[in-house]
């Protein structure tokens, strides 16, 4: 191990990180936003309202993360539409795409989370609430949705750290985060195993972190104190 | 409706085929890594449960991406050097081969921990009936313990060839001629990458049903002793 040399790179690993936490950051926040709404719809028990986000996230989960970044990134290119509107300083941005992306691409994975969740609340809890003369979106609001979270939080916390190992693709739509710039690095330098090397030590850091950042939250929430009844 | 592959069909069909090649290469590795690494977890042995411990935390925490690079890249010195030592100085990993290991292994890390529920939610008291009836530990696992194990491993081996299958795509990046390849050289001819990227995004997800049938009529047969009748 070259130590030296992977010293005197830190920083630039270090800028790597941040670009990968801001990848990630923005993905799997929006990706919560977005799939409340459609794990709620997709827990349905009308076939129509259950139709469309089945088909959001079979399509999106059956298919490959490179696949959908090179779909958005390169892809809606071919359009002359696409690249006369508004849009196009964002979707020629390399960032925007990735978080794009990885932000639909997670939501199919939190909703099918979230439908778990809610289908695994006991009946009798949401009965209780029914019986107590709370209005559906009442009982969705303060029952069903506060329990929901409780259950699929674990989940949650795993489809996070799957989402910072899949950031890595963010490389190969040229963005220099984590595995980008160590791709660079070693285009310098040589030190193939050394620098890949420096790259696992982070990521494996930053979901050390993560997963105790979660037990934390998951204290806060007293996900164990709702469990087993 | 009727699309134009400007002639990349069968080159495509051909990347499915190595898609589908490189899955199961990397399954059969993974399935043997996973067994071998719940078989070090579930240990009495603290080394060997620490070793399978290290294991399944070290792949697990860092990207698929990586390990492929590292694989492709980084393995040159070390088996020129082998190759060296016998002879063959040109001796290198091809994509093939360091896609193989590079999936294998991260789908063997996440096939330990499978494995390792599977192996302790058997029943103690099978283990200790095979004790009693005098069989050996390699027996006992064998014939007691394997066969019982496949049926709870099932699902969770199943959902993990489905995210296999999709790493796959990974090994585009070092250049393996698979579908992402593929398409990646139909769009550099043809110059319509929503096309083909779609195309490409269609055979992932017939081949995803494909597995999700295959795997249905295997936990059908897995689970045949214990269909509950009404």
């Amino acid at each position: 191990m070259e130590w030296e040399v992977i010293f005197k790179w830190l920083p630039k690993f270090f800028q790597g990180a941040v670009l990968t936490l801001e990848l990630v950051g923005i993905a799997v926040v929006l990706g919560l936003i977005l799939a409340v709404p459609l794990g709620i719809a997709r827990a349905s028990k009308l076939w129509y309202v259950r139709s469309l986000p089945y088909a959001y996230i079979f399509f999106f989960r059956g298919t490959p993360l490179l696949v959908q970044l090179f779909l958005v990134y390169y892809g809606l290119a071919q359009f002359d539409a696409i690249r006369e509107s508004f849009m196009w300083p964002y979707l020629r941005n390399p960032f925007w795409c990735a978080t794009a992306t990885m932000t639909l691409h997670t939501t199919a994975y939190i909703a099918e989370i979230l439908r778990g969740a809610i289908q695994a609340i006991p009946p009798g809890e949401i009965e209780a609430a029914r019986a107590l003369g709370m209005s559906r979106a009442k009982a969705m609001v303060y029952i069903i949705l506060p329990r929901a979270a409780r259950i699929g939080l674990p989940a949650y916390s795993n489809e996070v750290i799957l989402m910072l190992k899949a950031s890595s693709l963010a490389s190969t739509v040229t963005l220099l985060e984590l595995t980008g710039m160590t791709r660079t690095i070693i285009a310098r330098n040589y030190l193939t195993v050394d620098m890949f090397f420096t790259a696992g030590v982070f990521y494996l850091v930053i979901s050390f972190l993560l997963v105790q950042a979660f037990k934390q939250v998951e204290r806060w929430m007293r996900v164990d104190a709702c469990q087993g009844r | 409706m009727n699309i134009d592959l400007y002639g990349f069909g069968p080159a495509l069909a051909a990347g499915a085929l190595m898609t589908v090649k490189l899955a199961l290469c990397a399954l059969c590795l993974g399935l043997v890594l996973g067994l071998l690494g719940a078989l070090a977890k579930t240990s009495p042995y603290k080394p060997l449960q620490w070793l399978g411990g290290a294991y399944s935390t070290l792949v697990r925490g860092i990207p698929e991406l990586l390990w492929v690079l590292l694989m492709y890249y980084g393995t040159v010195t070390l088996m020129s050097a082998l190759g060296e030592a016998f002879g063959n100085p040109e001796l290198a990993l091809n994509p093939f081969a360091a896609g193989v290991i590079a999936l294998g292994l991260c789908f063997g890390a996440y096939a330990t921990e499978v494995f390792r529920g599977a192996i302790l939610a058997i029943p103690k008291g099978h283990r200790e009936a095979g004790v009693a009836l005098g069989m050996s530990k390699v027996r006992i696992f064998t014939r007691l313990i394997m066969p019982q194990m496949w049926r709870i491993a099932l699902p969770g081996l199943g959902n993990l060839f489905m995210i296999l299958m999709k790493d796959t795509a990974l090994v585009s990046v070092i250049s393996l001629e698979e579908i992402m390849r593929q398409a990646q050289n139909a769009v550099l001819f043809s110059k319509l990458p929503f096309t083909f990227y779609l195309v490409a995004a269609f055979m992932y997800l017939g081949l995803t049903v494909l597995a999700m049938t295959g795997m249905h009529f295997l936990e059908k047969r897995a689970a045949r002793g214990f269909v509950r009748t009404t």
